[in-house]
């Protein structure tokens, strides 16, 4: 067994990677090199179109073609901002990027600036970041200094100016419109598409906006070409991926997987997760952030068709919401036999009704529903018509809001009530169990299935 | 209420004001309000007044009711005085894996406060936050811009006494 390949993470452990001599010893900025003295801008595009990369933020929609998208008759200046406002609940990847290689990602937001004809871009960094964003301003102080940034880079006509923005506390800001409603200085409220950011997005003009993750992808891919980068992975899921791990395991961290790899094996290789703490069992996963449905251990492992569950875009996905869930962000959460699903979903429901930003009806006032009513079902005050009723308030959420932030609402009570519907069901039956905040610690939940199996 | 001080920028923050400002085209310094405010927060004792937000809404030249509608958005701008140092305790499902309540209590406990006080000395104020982001060193707090992580009792206690001795206000930037 061998650790898959790092591109980006290659060279984390070198002393002083944080400073630009170090990482240019290390060959930093040679896409640069490449992209600005060698390569047309529209070149630069077809490698990552060539490369089949996905954004990194959650969505997986092709980065070449949302870069095709970017409106390049308009006569308005062109922006690339970079989405650094990772707060999706299990995603910790970005803030480890950017504290650890803040280079690779001014690398990666100079060569997509070039592709992409922007003069001015923006690194959009969440509020409780601050120390992360004190890193990349020193690294971007360090790029202008070297000729990197600012006018007739590297001796080229390209010229660039790249800032820091910070946030304020605001998950709805890692939304691209909310983003740069709140980059122009107002409040993160998602804007009703079309038109899409590529056209109308900064100040009214054409924008792009990445993930962190995505556009430090785009320094290997410039760098090996287009084609190798897609050789690397499985199928439509190419190259490699930035997975943070957390919860009940031995090992929690991130860790850059190549596409493809079993879960089954990052979860219990010593090389990553290390197996779940405490010599407990595997309960259930969420595999790509809080917002991804919920698994239960077999089918996290394996498909519904009894195929080895793989780290891909399109395993994770394999068997729809009945029986699947995403890749998302790569936020991957395990739970041990002792996680209460109810406790687990009443804290992620309370986490959507305090970010909802509040223009929707069906999200502002459906998650503070879905709060109350998982609420009463966890403290044992609940009724056996809650949890139908949950899912007819998802069901009402789900598809009827501007944004996603609704659809990431709904999503993890449908799949936990789908997979773990008698655990509820325990929760009405049993108030008393259930009124320690730890009652599956001492005895775990066990399934009637089960139980009859075993007997 | 006390009687309002004149609210102005040390010349430092001033001038740190406008090299923010100068980051974004002309005509769109509103763009600068959400740094701006976080700087008027540590100038101005960890919170947002309202005859700061003015303040702020004159340096920018907007209106007022422009920098209220955005302080009252954002989760890290306090709209209240808040104790020297701000304990930020993430309860998150991830941090709520490995201990989260636990923390909560502990420090509640310990602070003798609940979560949205502040201390009889004015000391320490608890506040309970989302996802930060630092799920794989759970738990965990934020005081200021550090993280805390990893967090046990005995590293609690020890994070208490130092933050006691050190007597500084907390801040972000």
């Amino acid at each position: 067994m061998t650790m898959g390949r790092q591109l980006l993470l290659e060279h984390l452990h070198v002393p002083g990677i944080q400073s630009l001599e170090v990482y240019r010893q290390k060959g930093g900025y040679a896409s640069v090199e490449k992209a600005l003295k060698t390569m047309a801008p529209d070149a630069v595009m077809e490698e990552v179109k060539k490369s089949g990369l996905r954004g990194r933020g959650g969505a997986g929609f092709p980065t070449g073609m949302k870069w095709s998208f970017l409106d390049r008759k308009s006569e308005k200046p062109r922006y690339l901002v970079c989405n650094a406002d990772e707060s999706e609940p299990g995603t910790f990847k970005d803030r480890y990027l950017m504290e650890k290689l803040p280079h690779l990602l001014i690398e990666g937001m100079i060569t997509s600036s070039f592709a992409l004809g922007a003069k001015t871009s923006y690194i959009y960094i969440r509020g409780e970041y601050f120390y992360v964003h004190k890193i990349l301003e020193k690294a971007i102080d360090e790029a202008y200094a070297a000729g990197l940034l600012g006018k007739n880079i590297l001796g080229t006509d390209y010229s660039l100016d790249l800032y820091m923005h910070i946030g304020a506390g605001a998950y709805i800001c890692g939304e691209e419109t909310a983003l740069l409603e709140s980059l122009e200085g107002k409040r993160g409220n998602p804007r009703i598409k079309p038109p899409f950011p590529a056209i109308s997005g900064l100040y009214a003009s054409p924008t792009v906006v990445n993930n962190v993750e995505t556009i430090a992808a785009v320094v290997p891919i410039i760098n090996m070409g287009g084609e190798e980068y897609a050789k690397i992975g499985i199928g439509r899921s190419t190259g490699t991926k930035l997975i943070s791990a957390g919860g009940h395991i031995n090992k929690p961290g991130v860790f850059e997987i190549e596409m493809g790899l079993p879960v089954e094996e990052f979860i219990y290789s010593e090389q990553y997760c290390g197996g779940i703490w405490k010599g407990r069992k595997l309960k259930a996963c969420v595999p790509g952030g809080s917002s991804v449905p919920i698994l239960p251990a077999e089918l996290i492992l394996k498909t519904a068709k009894g195929e080895p569950r793989l780290m891909s875009y399109e395993s994770l996905s394999d068997g729809g919401f009945v029986s699947g869930s995403m890749l998302g962000s790569g936020g991957f959460i395990v739970y041990d036999e002792t996680s209460c699903i109810v406790r687990n979903l009443w804290n992620f429901s309370r986490f959507y009704h305090h970010e909802s930003c509040g223009q929707c009806s069906p999200c502002r006032e459906g998650t503070g529903w879905m709060e109350k009513v998982l609420h009463r079902l966890e403290n044992g005050h609940g009724k056996m018509s809650d949890i139908d009723l949950l899912v007819d308030i998802a069901k009402k959420i789900e598809g009827n809001t501007i944004c996603p932030l609704g659809d990431a609402a709904a999503w993890p009570v449908a799949s936990s009530i789908r997979h773990f519907r008698e655990e509820f069901e325990y929760h009405v039956k049993y108030p008393n169990k259930v009124k320690d905040p730890k009652h599956f610690h001492h005895e775990p939940f066990v399934s009637a299935a089960k139980t009859e199996a075993v007997v | 209420m006390a009687v309002t001080k004149h609210i102005k920028f040390s010349e430092e923050a001033l001038a740190q004001a406008h090299k923010i400002i100068k980051r974004y085209p002309e005509g769109k310094h509103k763009s600068a309000l959400l740094p701006l405010l976080h700087l008027a927060q540590a100038e101005f004792e960890g919170w947002l007044s309202p005859e700061t937000m003015d303040y702020v809404a004159s340096i920018l030249n907007i209106q007022p009711i422009e920098v209220y509608e955005v302080a009252s958005f954002y989760s890290m701008y306090n709209l209240k005085p808040v104790g020297k140092c701000l304990l930020e305790v993430c309860r998150t499902s991830p941090c709520w894996l490995r201990g989260a309540e636990d923390l909560v209590d502990y420090l509640e406990k310990k602070l003798n406060i609940k979560v949205g006080e502040t201390t009889a000395d004015g000391m320490f104020t608890l506040k309970t936050v989302e996802c930060l982001g630092s799920c794989g060193t759970a738990p965990m707090l934020q005081c200021g811009e550090t993280f805390h992580e990893d967090l046990t009792f005995e590293k609690t206690d020890e994070l208490i006494v130092k933050l006691r001795a050190e007597n500084k206000r907390s801040r972000y930037c």
